[in-house]
């Protein structure tokens, strides 16, 4: 571990910690009573560029923060977080949960003028969210079918109960529709639309510039009355984090999405009247750091060895020093920005303790000869600072109780292929997307038989018949509150067992200029639609 | 012509190892772990074991590696580079999209690094060990030692954000459509910074070369004859000493077309240019094989053809290169 390292990061943190203080508190400015102005041009900072745009085949931040402004949902979250109509007007569930109807809005078109039809969104359903989309395939997998009665009705199907609450949480992700007449003919995958996106949004695709930008006009015809404001959004692909910051300063950039600048650079723009840092908008797009621990290797498998390194590693100590306010103390797999299944801190946790570790791993029978008692391989994913700070930190902690980590270091591609198909790992550690929803994002990572080589998934070796039984029953319950019940008593049994450890709580960090107004008001805004947008003069 | 069928002969001895390299390449690929279907699944957060069986089946992964190798090579050898997985179009297209900024920032930086170089090294190897040389060197080294990295970003912080002079960064301004000398302005205007900034690490290199070769050439006897001749000091340095100094310098730049194509990652990163560099990065990250193959390929081509003609150059630089062989 290099020392002088650490100090340095352990400053830029401190620095960090105030200055964003100062504007979690206070994140918008007062702009109530301004009158919205219409017009201008908003540059958004594209870290990453994608295969495609097509939000209703691909659910990643990366694509709905371009295809979010062109396609649109049938639901999504209001500022408190509930679901709100977009393309859907209302919606039933029948009591058994196998029929939910959604009544969809009228007198909406295509951005090439086509009308907007429930077949639209019977297509979408079947051949993208059930067949190609990434956790839609999960979610939807006992959809049998979608009927159309009339072409403002499209009423849902499944075999097995599907619970209202969870299918109206996974549907702002998972919900965009994209148009039947477009994606009738030939391999969806490789259909030209999917890099020119046509939707019922409100911004038109224009033209995407590989490696340079993407530009989306204002949509005459939609259907919001007044909206929405912008004139034009351009997405400039900018890779390297501190220019993108650089740009930021230059006014060149408006708005930097989903943490996409250094932590260092944050904290400066922080202190800067021009720009809000702030976590606001964000509470739907919540991770946590994790310890995977892999039970193959016969040390792992024991839990009080699982317990010790829990009890060995000071995670306030390291947020503190690392994170700032950036992040907070963990408990489990559901966050606590999580209102609707969040259980409360009273399940099972690990505080810092080092000479219980010491114990725990003597009475294991794991005995420190010449200060060492065992070496393990520590595989930290390679998106995000954090990470790679926090295996440091792991290294160094588990080194005090005498247990040596070596870190190997992986691209993204690397990084899955070893840890979730070769399980060549013996702790990795990486982040948990939570999706508003554990039957979405966080039942998969504990449920046993996952198919291996499925990234964020089960793939430890560990397999509990109490924690599968708990998550299948919590899948189709129907009511709302005995689903809460089941997904506490999810968290208790998962963080007593321990096969992964969620102990940080962190939300994606959104930094943008101070003349932005209605601007992170939902806590998905980032993928959010921008309608009601705007730029003060 | 005796140096164009020499210069030939070695165009043709470089087809082989043009496809010893590609093979290489391919190989040391398959030695990464992952493929680009893991690099996709990274990138959305996550999926489903049968969609990445079907992606694998849809990118002709499931395919052995050899059965891959033989049919990218015979691909190869029709001149279809193949299809990219990251951008869904033909690779050909897709370099062919990427290569003029490459190619203006190359031409541009090298250039510049040679015409400042030879210039410096002259002055510095006039007045050797006093002020012009001492201060030309200095700066030389601490142009050299910097990262281009940081050179970039702090040229970013100088110009564009406190000064505003410059852009900070792009091939062209997005927000206004421009044409004719406009447009040619405006993409000049955004590869200033780029250009000095990949430009002076290798101006360090250039006038340290030529500082040293101007000292070995003036002690030369040819050089006493020529002064003894009664030549005035201009006439020594430009018609008999600075002709035979090039000689290194253009060997250098053969040698340095094939590193500017690599050492410019950094600065079209830094500048988000859209050139080969950060495509051959992205290809590594996304596991893109035949991106990556077809980018070794393109550049081993340009590479080829700049020190064909640098053999040619040779020739007219010195005439014995070609008289004897």
């Amino acid at each position: 571990m290099d020392l002088s390292r650490l100090e340095i990061n352990r400053r830029t943190a401190l620095l960090t910690s105030a200055a964003i203080a100062a504007n979690v508190i206070n994140p918008m400015r007062a702009f109530a009573q301004e009158t919205p102005r219409k017009g201008g041009v908003f540059n958004v900072h594209y870290g990453a560029e994608q295969r495609q745009l097509n939000p209703s085949i691909q659910a990643s931040t990366g694509v709905y923060i371009i295809g979010g402004k062109i396609q649109e949902n049938l639901v999504d979250l209001d500022a408190s977080g509930q679901p709100v109509g977009v393309l859907a007007e209302s919606w039933e569930a029948t009591p058994d949960g196998k029929t939910v109807a959604f009544k969809l809005r009228k007198g909406i078109t295509w951005h090439d003028g086509k009308p907007f039809t429930s077949e639209d969104v019977a297509f979408t359903a079947m051949n993208m969210w059930k067949k190609i989309l990434n956790y839609g395939s999960t979610l939807q997998l006992f959809l049998t079918s979608v009927d159309t009665p009339d072409p403002q009705t499209a009423i849902f199907r499944y075999e097995r109960p599907m619970p209202l609450n969870l299918l109206l949480r996974a549907l702002p992700d998972l919900g965009y529709v994209s148009a039947k007449h477009l994606y009738e003919s030939g391999d969806i995958r490789q259909n030209p639309t999917n890099l020119a996106p046509v939707g019922t949004g409100p911004f038109k695709f224009v033209k995407y510039e590989r490696g340079q930008y993407i530009i989306a006009d204002r949509n005459p015809d939609y259907w919001r009355p007044n909206a929405p404001y912008l004139d034009r959004i351009v997405w400039k692909v900018i890779t390297d984090r501190a220019a993108a910051a650089a740009q930021m300063e230059a006014g060149e950039l408006h708005y930097s999405p989903f943490s996409g600048l250094t932590i260092s650079d944050m904290a400066r723009l922080g202190k800067d009247k021009r720009f809000i840092v702030s976590t606001k908008g964000n509470e739907g797009n919540a991770r946590t750091n994790t310890i995977e621990f892999n039970f193959r290797r016969k040390e792992l498998s024991d839990i009080r060895v699982r317990r010790a390194i829990a009890h060995a590693i000071n995670v306030p100590f390291f947020i503190e020093n690392f994170l700032g306010d950036f992040a907070k103390l963990g408990t489990g797999p559901i966050p606590s920005t999580s209102t609707d299944f969040y259980p409360g801190p009273n399940t099972p946790q690990y505080p810092y303790d080092k000479a219980k570790a010491i114990a725990l791993l003597d009475e294991a029978g794991f005995k420190a000869s010449g200060g060492n008692r065992f070496a393990l391989k520590l595989l930290p994913a390679p998106w995000g600072e954090d990470i790679s700070l926090w295996s440091t930190f792991i290294q160094q902690s588990l080194g005090e109780v005498g247990i040596q980590v070596d870190i190997v270091r992986n691209d993204g591609g690397g990084f899955l292929k070893q840890v979730y198909d070769d399980h060549a790992f013996d702790l990795a550690t990486g982040w948990h997307q939570y999706r508003n929803d554990p039957a979405v994002s966080t039942t998969v990572w504990y449920r046993s038989g996952q198919p291996k080589g499925a990234p964020w998934t089960n793939q430890w070796g560990w397999e509990d018949k109490t924690v599968d039984a708990t998550i299948d029953n919590a899948a189709t319950e129907v009511d709302p509150v005995k689903r809460k019940a089941l997904y506490a008593d999810f968290v208790k049994e998962v963080n007593t067992e321990l096969p992964v450890w969620m102990p940080i709580e962190q939300i994606f960090v959104t930094v943008i200029t101070a003349k932005a107004r209605n601007h992170s008001n939902t806590p998905r805004w980032g993928s959010a639609s921008w309608h009601d947008l705007w730029l003060s003069a | 012509m005796r140096i164009l069928s020499l210069a030939g002969r070695r165009l043709a001895a470089s087809i082989p190892t043009l496809f010893l390299i590609l093979i290489g390449v391919f190989l040391l690929l398959q030695l990464a772990p992952g493929d680009t279907v893991d690099a996709l699944m990274a990138q959305m957060g996550g999926g489903d074991a049968a969609s990445a069986e079907a992606l694998r089946k849809f990118y002709g992964l499931d395919l052995s590696v050899p059965a891959q190798l033989g049919n990218y090579l015979w691909h190869l050898v029709r001149l279809d580079l193949g299809f990219s997985s990251i951008y869904g179009k033909p690779v050909a297209t897709v370099i062919l999209e990427r290569l003029p900024p490459t190619i203006l920032l190359m031409t541009a930086s090298l250039s510049f690094a040679f015409f400042f170089g030879l210039v410096f090294g002259v002055i510095a190897s006039r007045g050797v060990n006093r002020w012009p040389d001492t201060l030309i060197s200095t700066l030389g080294l601490i142009f050299y030692a910097t990262p281009s990295f940081w050179f970039g970003l702090m040229a970013i912080v100088v110009f564009s954000v406190y000064l505003q002079w410059l852009p900070p960064g792009g091939f062209e301004d997005i927000g206004t459509v421009q044409t004719g000398i406009w447009r040619v302005l405006d993409i000049a205007a955004h590869l200033v910074l780029p250009t000095l900034t990949l430009g002076l690490i290798f101006l360090a290199i250039y006038l340290r070369i030529m500082r040293a070769s101007m000292l070995e050439v003036l002690n030369l006897d040819f050089v006493r004859t020529a002064r003894a001749k009664g030549l005035d000091e201009t006439h020594v340095i430009t018609r008999h000493v600075l002709r035979n100094a090039l000689l290194p310098m253009v060997t250098l730049i053969g040698l340095q077309a094939g590193t500017m194509l690599g050492g410019s990652v950094v600065v079209e990163s830094v500048f988000s240019l859209p050139g080969l560099g950060r495509l051959a990065y992205e290809s590594v990250v996304q596991r893109d094989l035949n991106t990556l193959l077809g980018i070794v390929f393109v550049s081993a081509l340009l590479v080829i053809s700049v020190n064909f003609v640098v053999d040619l150059l040779y020739a007219r630089l010195d005439p014995r290169i070609a008289a004897e062989g």
